[in-house]
């Protein structure tokens, strides 16, 4: 690891005033992909900016939605009452991301902000149509993914919170990489009286994406069976020594039944 | 405290140390005035290297020094030596070329170490070792044996025509044909032993320490053989004599065969150490370790067996390419011969066998014994083989494997493949394996499966090994340039408690605990007064270390021989102390007695007049109690038995899941049955891992794309099933255990049992063979491409 | 250069660090706490798992200063002071869960969390899974899903206590 500065500040503000001020100065919230990153030299702050006391830890259910910091942990969202009531998708995804001490660490807005393209969270705030709240405005989870490792944030923004409406029926179903265990696969589908949104992780060339057809599909009729027949084209999606661009195109449809039978 | 000797589960002496975190492994050690060497390697598969630019490196902060392959050149440093020469078929000598510790002139693999940075902290090490600038010139690069062996392709080694090490043959050809020839059935099958990556989990340390008062120099490493290190790299690479040089290989975190051989990063730390005159560590980063350990397997055979009408095997004719890497690691050109080829008789009275095995280079990291080392390899082969003959015949499996066994009453067994196995029961471990796996009740589970929609089979592997090595005459006339015996020492201290020397070493094995219950027993010293001391060759004599599973057999036969000479020496003490003449003392439990009469001393009494020569027959006797003993074998030992693997494939991913695994051994005499479950238990976890998850991928560049545990699959809990181990032994005939050895059965019985399951699983699906590991991936598209003929029948 | 203050098997330390120091190179490198190994650079081996104020997490994945002020327990710190081992550590040794002794340390860690935050039972299925986070290239794994199922109920009434 290269060495660097590091600075705990008090405030949002400060923490943004640092982020700003240096482009090369780095967030830290969970570190559970950041450190690793730091550790084999791929990256190279002046500055490591630790979030972890601005206060932006924690769950509250309001109406329709639920918000959750962006420094809570992934430990903790798999085991907390509300998320698994109202979003129980969410609180298994939490329950699958790396192993039980990264979950300890690791946080939502952290994997959120990185967007790696096979982690589970990008996953739910995009079939969850989700919202990232940030020091300076929100952004709509649509809006919010721009390609694998890219996000609409802008240089020195952070992410607060992650707003996310509640849906009628959720679930999350993760075919894992063997080795690393992050996703192949990911489908998170969500069922609300609009419509239904699903969501595929792990599988795109550019990170995380909406599966319009399979989405159509479930909106008409919200059971596996009305996949059947709907074929996804390789043409976009990562190939790679675990699995090719075809077999991940198979698993689009089969984990994409599984998350449908599991929310049903 | 109960019974603690031989056939006791005691539980393991090192067990609280290592639970309470005071472990000593080479990394926990740290020497006063240590710097640290990081080690600049190539990202190259194959490149000449036209400068070595180390200007900015050196004056880089916290630098100490920077070294190339030309500074350890100018020293007349030798290259890395290897331990065993084949002939080719010719009679040539097999190519052997240099292995120079730092790379000089080319590099041939990507890991293939360029320069060294001695540095106060690892971490300005590692900064300076990115400021070192190589002008490479790339060159084509040949990262698999098919390659390799194509017309055309790239030397890796100037002069090596073909990447060719060796053309080695076993057997008489022309009469092998003759029998093919006039065989009623003929079945071949091609298939590849999947490329392994050993990754103990504690990544190799050395640590090179220069006393500048004596000019002695010690080595702390990561090693299953500090002896044979300290003979390698004083001998041939450093030319440090004996005498200066001590190698220590403390708690070791696991080896598997890929700490027996002699590093670059050892001779690397020491010699620096004696430039710098300050102690120098160096401790591998698991992604170094991908690039720098030596890998396992990797061959790629075309296997015959030609059968009777009756489905008698009547001889098997194989050719195997054996992948060797870059250079020649320690014992790299035996594991593809005779620890190979060898094997090929297995467990069938195969009346002949033909074998031949080209090894070959490729600009990949060096390939080197990895547990079970050649026996996987052969028993994969033939167990394969052997199912597909069931599959093409049409006889079962179970039933052809009973017809070629070789049977019970035949031994001593000579095969046609030099080993003569001296006791063994097939039929035995056979009907066990069957039972404890509910064989029988099968059918029943696959139908349940089925309506689950899951694919469910079973497998079965017949399998036998040869280990406990080695006969020094017999495996120097194969090409060993080391002697294979074993050494103890049984030192009585004057209050009657014991130390073991012993020339083995433990790293994970539990020798302090089985080889302290062998004292147990023969010497009746309570259990908790015997200490065993390895892995340092300041305090234990010249002994060649673990691997090979010899540890209990080999070594185990020393201390017994020890101990006999303890008891004889003890018995002539005795016969002073107690007026007696020496044929009628009797020694038993603890106490020497005269026979028929009420007089006796104890161990302890003996010991004691033995160190306070007061009363001793000094005349004749010298004083002491402490003996030595080296054991060479007489033979191999043939541990054997029977894996019984039961999964099923989830068909929409083609994923499957281990459901059982039974094993039942034939490991000859048991010390610690705890210990002889666990190793039978992480055996069969590696090869697993070798059947389902673990492959070594280079893309035909050169380049690894599984570097690192993001993309190479370790098998991990939830990967394993439970298992049903057990044992059925028969004795083994010559050592003076009867043990037969028990580190490498898992590895090498599991793999066929595993991909047997798998591909009765998809008997359905036309599947006659596939090669491991069988992933989702693979067996998706195996489902896929069945598919459509399934349902046009 | 910046300072950490934290406690550590109960005694307190204020040691200084670079900002690039990792917790587990703190432990072994600069309290001499050895029994916390490293065994990969990718976070997943687990060989390095301590409690950070009484939870599992990878050492090698955190800084040593986002240690600050936490109450850290590692293999060490888990044996009574007169020797008594900690029931995890009596039943890793009791069915010999444990072969080169690497992989240990991390494990029991993971193990005791895993049996903590399952009060009212653990399956075979959950130990597994539960060790998703730990390799161990020895045992196979067997033994030691058996010593923590073993370990689980003396715990708990231990705790009852």
């Amino acid at each position: 690891m290269y060495d660097f500065t590091y600075q705990k500040p008090g405030s949002l503000a400060d923490a943004v005033k640092v982020l700003s001020g240096d482009p090369e100065a780095k967030a830290l919230a969970g570190g559970q992909t950041f450190i690793p990153v730091l550790k084999q030299r791929l990256n190279k702050p002046t500055t490591v900016v630790d979030l972890s006391k601005l206060g932006l830890s924690g769950i509250t259910v309001s109406g329709d939605k639920i918000t959750i910091g962006a420094m809570t942990r992934h430990a903790d969202i798999a085991a907390n009452a509300d998320i698994k009531a109202k979003i129980p998708g969410l609180a298994h995804q939490a329950s699958l991301i790396g192993d039980e001490a990264v979950r300890h660490r690791g946080t939502m807005g952290g994997s959120l902000a990185n967007n790696d393209p096979a982690a589970c969270y990008p996953s739910a705030l995009l079939a969850l149509g989700g919202t990232i709240k940030t020091d300076r405005r929100s952004i709509a989870a649509d809006d919010f993914f721009q390609g694998m490792f890219t996000t609409a944030l802008e240089q020195g923004e952070i992410i607060t919170a992650i707003e996310l409406p509640i849906p009628e029926k959720s679930a999350y179903e993760k075919f894992r990489n063997p080795a690393s265990r992050y996703a192949i696969v990911g489908v998170f589908v969500a069922k609300f009286p609009s419509g239904v949104r699903l969501a595929i992780t792990g599988a795109g060339q550019g990170g995380v994406f909406r599966h319009t057809e399979i989405e159509n599909a479930l909106s008409a009729n919200f059971a596996p069976d009305a996949i059947n027949g709907i074929v996804t084209p390789p043409d976009d999606l990562n190939s790679d020594i675990h699995a090719s661009a075809e077999y991940r195109a198979h698993l689009v449809g089969v984990v994409s039944k599984r998350a449908v039978a599991k929310a049903t | 405290m109960g019974f603690e000797g031989i056939g006791a589960s005691v539980r393991r002496k090192e067990d609280v140390r290592f639970l309470s975190g005071k472990g000593n492994y080479t990394d926990d050690i740290n020497r006063p005035g240590q710097l640290y060497a990081v080690i600049k390697r190539s990202d190259r598969p194959h490149a000449t290297i036209n400068n070595i630019d180390v200007a900015a490196a050196s004056s880089a902060p916290g630098v100490v020094r920077v070294f190339v392959g030309a500074d350890m050149a100018a020293e007349s440093i030798g290259g890395l030596p290897c331990g065993w020469q084949i002939h080719s078929k010719d009679g040539s000598p097999m190519a052997e070329p240099p292995h120079p510790v730092l790379a000089v002139g080319k590099v041939r693999h990507v890991g293939d170490p360029v320069a060294v940075v001695i540095a106060e902290s690892k971490q300005a090490a590692k900064n300076a070792a990115e400021l070192i600038d190589v002008d490479y010139t790339d060159l084509p690069a040949v990262a698999n044996l098919t390659d390799a062996v194509a017309g055309g392709a790239v030397e890796v080694h100037d002069g090596v025509a073909g990447n060719l090490c060796y053309d080695w043959v076993i057997g008489d050809k022309a009469v092998v044909d003759g029998v093919f020839a006039n065989a009623a059935h003929v079945v071949k099958l091609d298939l590849v032993n999947n490329r392994l990556i050993p990754n103990a989990m504690e990544p190799r340390v050395a640590l090179g320490d220069f006393d500048t008062s004596s000019g002695d120099f010690t080595l702390y490493t990561t090693s299953q053989n500090p002896h044979v290190i300290r003979l390698l790299m004083g001998a041939f690479v450093l030319h440090i004599p004996e005498n200066k040089l001590r190698v220590v290989a403390p708690d070791v975190g696991g080896g598997f065969g890929s700490k027996i051989y002699h590093y670059a990063e050892e001779a690397i730390v020491t010699w620096a150490a004696g430039k710098v005159r300050r102690p120098v560590k160096w401790t591998a980063d698991r992604s170094e370790s991908f690039m720098s350990d030596a890998h396992g397997r990797d061959h790629v055979s075309t296997a015959e067996m030609a059968l009777d009408a009756e489905g008698h095997f009547l001889g098997l004719r194989i050719t195997t390419l054996a992948n060797m890497g870059a250079y020649l690691s320690t014992f790299a050109p035996a594991v593809p011969t005779y620890l190979y080829a060898t094997l090929l008789a297995g467990v069938y009275k195969t009346p002949v066998i033909y074998c031949n095995v080209k090894a070959v280079f490729t600009n990949t990291v060096p390939v080197d014994a990895y547990r079970g080392a050649g026996r996987p390899e052969a028993t994969f082969l033939l167990e394969r083989l052997v199912d597909v003959i069931a599959h093409d015949t049409g006889i079962d499996r179970v039933e052809l494997r009973r017809k070629n066994f070789i049977p019970a009453d035949a031994f001593p067994y000579q095969t046609p493949v030099a080993l003569q196995y001296d006791s063994g029961d097939y039929q035995t471990t056979l009907r066990v394996a069957l039972a404890n796996a509910d064989w029988n009740g099968f059918e029943a589970r696959r139908t349940a499966a089925k309506d689950r929609g899951k694919l469910r089979g079973i497998g079965i592997s017949t399998y036998l090994e040869a280990c406990g090595i080695a006969p020094s005459a017999v495996v120097g006339s194969l090409g060993a340039r080391a002697g294979l015996y074993e050494v103890a020492e049984i030192r009585v201290h004057p209050t009657g408690s014991v130390t073991v020397f012993t020339g083995t070493h433990s790293h994970g094995q539990g020798h302090e605990t089985t080889l302290a219950q062998l004292v147990v027993s023969q010497l009746g010293v309570p259990f908790d007064q015997v200490e065993v001391v390895h892995g340092d060759t300041a305090k234990i004599p010249f002994g060649m270390g673990t691997y090979g599973s010899r540890s209990l057999a080999v070594g185990g036969s020393a201390m017994v021989k020890a101990m006999d000479k303890v008891i004889a020496k003890g018995k002539k003490i005795a016969a002073h102390l107690m007026e007696a003449a020496v044929e009628d003392i009797e020694f038993k439990d603890n106490v020497f007695s005269v026979a028929g009469t009420d007089k006796s001393k104890t161990l302890t009494d003996i010991s004691l007049a033995a160190y306070v020569p007061h009363n001793y027959p000094i005349e004749e006797l010298e004083p002491g109690l402490d003996e030595t003993a080296f054991y060479d074998p007489k033979n191999f030992t043939f541990p054997g038995g029977c894996h019984i693997a039961e999964i099923e494939i989830d068909p929409d991913t083609g994923v499957v899941e281990m459901v059982n695994f039974t094993a039942v051994d034939d490991v000859g005499r048991v010390v610690n049955p705890m210990i002889v479950e666990g190793q039978v238990q992480g055996g069969v976890a590696q090869g697993i891992g070798q059947a389902l998850l673990e492959s070594a991928i280079y893309d035909p560049s050169g380049q690894l794309l599984s570097g690192s545990f993001m993309d190479y699959t370790m098998p991990r809990a939830n990967d394993i099933p439970n298992m049903s181990v057990a044992t059925e032994n028969t004795m083994c005939t010559h050592n003076p255990l009867g043990s037969k050895g028990c580190g490498e059965v898992g590895a090498i019985g599991s793999p066929p049992a595993v991909i047997n399951a798998v591909v009765d699983a998809l008997k359905d699906y036309g599947v006659r063979h596939l090669d491991m590991p069988a992933t989702g991936a693979k067996l998706w598209s195996i489902i896929q491409a069945a598919t459509p003929r399934m349902a046009a029948e | 250069m910046p300072q950490v203050t934290l406690t550590v098997n109960g005694k307190q330390h204020t040691v200084e660090v670079e900002g690039r120091t990792l917790l587990v190179e703190l432990l072994r490198e600069k309290l001499g706490l050895t029994g916390t190994h490293v065994g990969c650079d990718t976070s997943q081996c687990g060989a390095c798992v301590v409690h950070v104020d009484g939870i599992s997490v990878k050492s090698c994945t955190q800084l040593a200063l986002q240690a600050d002020g936490t109450d850290v327990i590692t293999i060490e710190g888990l044996a009574e002071a007169d020797g008594t081992l900690h029931p995890m550590q009596e039943m890793f040794r009791e069915h010999h869960a444990l072969q080169c002794g690497f992989c240990t340390p991390g494990m029991v860690m993971t193990a005791i969390d895993l049996v903590q935050s399952h009060p009212g039972g653990l399956s075979e299925k959950e130990i597994r899974e539960g060790l998703e986070g730990n390799l161990c290239r020895c045992t196979g794994y067997h033994n030691i899903v058996k010593a923590i199922a073993a370990a689980h109920p003396l715990m708990h009434a231990k705790a009852a206590e």
